[in-house]
């Protein structure tokens, strides 16, 4: 505490082949990283509303959101379509304007500012590349409003393209470029200003699943590198636990749960993030009882759950057991989803790894008897959604 | 499960000739083709084509000086007088002038209405919006321009009327008048294509634009009208064709000014190969129009 707070901006020089040797450089010369200064986060909302529309028809989007964005983490806010992450995030670009509560970014409050006056970037869904500008024209757009001289725009632009490797394709038009270079091209486009927040609106959803995944990791990579705060929307539970320091969970415009990857996956404090954030695999009332021996509800989470044919012999005595019948045989790949009817009542899904077993074997587990059971640690009692206290 | 015999081949008895029909030409794309084609195709050459190709040929006519009829031998005498008269090509300019004026201030007056349209009223209430300004379009002619002889009428007229306690007189009959009053005709022609251009404009590019820092006329001038452009040549090739050939509002509200396409309506009782001569003064400065308005790619707009 007490230094002054570093933020390190993005030096496009920081990627690219001898990156890692760069960064180094960077970080050696730099001075040690402050503690994250509690008192004066990236950017703070309090009792954000926002409500469409008027009368019977009215829809709260958001409905009361209070949220601490630390400097320099990666922030991801993940939720169904239609749970207000999206508009948490435009109302932070300014691109909404709040019904009622505040957004802070810094320590100032920017509630009713227009989203030119804001130090934020967005990468939109859609990319929103302006398609009569060439790639340099697009990233360099930014510069060339705030009167950034020419040269140094000229360099800056070279530079942000580089990053993203697309250096070399500056003068083409964005409609020639293909999915994933867009997305690059947006990003360039917003990390060239060097924003205090960048906020990213589901940008890897048009992609397809291997680009996908490669820029998940290139993304989460720039991050590290650049030090900007990311605020990422998505709808996808795996992209949220693979890329961020934490994840707002989203549900009816409010946030349901606030935590680091394993927070959320290990210890969801709601049955709506244990069934969001992976699979539900809840237990409650009688079930809950006669397989666990107590009240309440309580989540396990599937590949926890180790799954043996009823004849053979027990495992470990502390293990939790319970016996079923396999409804369901789902052959993933790698593994194979068992969908389990309890004697007990519940159901439960159990995901057993193909090490020995091929699609043909697991084939005939469909109909048998089994003996689920598991590690009683791995058992997580998630509040009942009618007295969860929400998480803010 | 019964497999369903493979499409096109043997129909059975008892279908009705409709899909006995459909199923034969489903094979055969080519006969599809031209009997969709053939009757518009028909139209276009007999009516359309014909009609200009006739148009053409009266030019190179002459007219028998004392029965006024047609005589069909090809001569250069009505073209070689519009070209050689100072006063056909005088009439030329103010006509072009007109119809470039009655652009530009179609476009000025579009741009904000296709905007709010497009952009600013909400999703629901756009239907209601493009059917007020087709509303006009369904009215006769002849009345809106009567309507205006009232508006722009010297002394009693609805705008004199207004501008008196200025101290103004009324613009009156007369060239100004023409104008107002094709651009008021004309503005539906400009709104249409404009509004559909800013409304396929993704809301995002505006966002985006604002996001890197853009206040609104920036974004503007930078990213919605370069992206609006050739939706704008696309509605200025109506409103400049149409005010090429307008001669009913020039007698009705133009006082003594004259027009081609009043030269066109004054000749072609008495000489109609000189009057067609002079229509293809619009027809020509029309395609140079096109010619350049193509290069613009605002032809995939229309």
């Amino acid at each position: 505490m007490g230094t002054e707070p570093v933020t390190m901006r993005w030096d496009p020089q920081l990627s690219g082949p001898r990156a890692g040797r760069r960064l180094y450089g960077a970080l050696v010369s730099t001075q040690p990283q402050p503690d994250v200064d509690a008192a004066r986060p990236a950017i703070r909302l309090r009792g954000l509303r926002k409500r469409f529309g008027t009368g019977p028809q009215a829809v709260d989007a958001v409905a009361g959101v209070d949220l601490d964005v630390r400097d320099g983490e990666f922030l991801t806010l993940l939720g169904p379509s239609g749970s207000g992450k999206t508009t948490v995030l435009r109302l932070i670009a300014g691109f909404e304007l709040a019904t009622a509560g505040t957004i802070e970014l810094g320590g100032v409050d920017v509630t009713r500012r227009a989203p030119f006056e804001r130090d934020v970037n967005t990468v939109f869904q859609d990319y929103a590349l302006f398609p009569h500008m060439s790639v340099t024209d697009n990233v360099g757009y930014g510069l060339r409003v705030r009167k950034v001289g020419r040269a140094e725009r000229a360099s800056r632009t070279q530079e942000a393209l580089d990053g993203v490797r697309l250096g070399h394709l500056g003068d083409r038009r964005p409609a020639q470029l293909s999915g994933g270079q867009r997305q690059r091209v947006a990003l360039a486009r917003a990390l060239v200003n060097r924003p205090r927040v960048l906020l990213l609106d589901e940008p890897l959803g048009a992609l397809d699943l291997k680009l996908r995944e490669q820029m998940q990791v290139e993304l989460k990579a720039i991050q590290r590198q650049v030090g900007i705060t990311f605020v990422f929307v998505t709808h996808d539970q795996e992209e949220a636990l693979t890329m961020s320091d934490r994840i707002a969970v989203f549900d009816g415009g409010r946030i349901e749960q606030l935590g680091s990857a394993a927070d959320v996956y290990e210890r969801p404090a709601t049955p709506f993030v244990a069934g969001f954030v992976g699979t539900s695999n809840l237990l409650s009332g009688a079930a809950a009882e006669q397989v666990l021996g107590r009240s309440g509800t309580w989540s396990v989470r599937p590949e926890k759950i180790r799954l043996d044919l009823d004849d053979e012999p027990a495992a470990e005595a502390h293990d939790r057991s319970a016996t079923g019948v396999v409804r369901e045989v789902v052959y993933v790949g790698s593994a194979t989803r068992f969908v389990v009817d309890l004697d007990a009542g519940a159901s439960l899904v159990a995901l057993q790894q193909n090490v020995q077993t091929s699609s043909s074997d697991v084939d005939a587990y469909r109909g048998r008897r089994v003996r689920l059971h598991w590690d009683p640690r791995h058992e997580v009692q998630v509040a009942d959604p009618a007295t969860a206290p929400t998480a803010h | 499960m019964t497999a369903l015999p493979p499409a096109g081949t043997s129909v059975a008895p008892g279908v009705p000739a409709g899909r006995r029909l459909s199923a034969w030409l489903s094979g055969r794309p080519r006969v599809r083709l031209a009997a969709l084609l053939a009757p518009p195709a028909i139209w276009l050459t007999l009516v359309y084509l014909a009609a200009l190709l006739a148009l053409l040929t009266t030019a190179f006519f002459s007219v028998d000086e004392f029965t006024n009829a047609v005589t069909r031998t090809l001569t250069l005498s009505n073209v070689r007088d519009v070209v050689s008269d100072p006063a056909y090509l005088r009439a030329s300019a103010r006509t072009v002038g007109v119809a470039a004026a009655v652009t530009a201030l179609c476009t000025v007056i579009a741009i904000p209405m296709a905007f709010f349209m497009a952009k600013v009223a909400p999703a629901r209430s756009r239907g209601l919006l493009v059917a007020l300004v087709l509303t006009p379009l369904w009215a006769s002619y002849l009345v809106k321009v009567y309507a205006w002889q009232a508006m722009v009428q010297p002394g009693s007229g609805v705008i004199a009327w207004v501008l008196r306690p200025l101290g103004v007189d009324g613009p009156g009959y007369g060239l100004m008048a023409v104008v107002l009053t094709l651009t008021y005709l004309w503005l539906p022609y400009m709104v249409l294509p404009v509004y559909a251009g800013l409304e396929r404009l993704p809301d995002s590019l505006v966002d985006a634009s604002a996001d890197l820092g853009a206040g609104p006329w920036r974004t503007f001038r930078n990213v919605v009208l370069p992206l609006a452009y050739p939706s704008i040549v696309a509605g200025s090739v109506f409103t400049f064709s149409l005010s090429l050939g307008d001669y009913i509002t020039v007698q009705i509200v133009g006082g003594k000014a004259q027009l081609l396409a009043n030269i066109v309506f004054a000749n072609y009782a008495a000489n109609l190969p000189f009057a067609a001569a002079i229509a293809i003064i619009p027809v020509l400065i029309t395609v140079a129009y096109l010619a350049v308005v193509r290069r613009t790619g605002a032809l995939d707009n229309l």
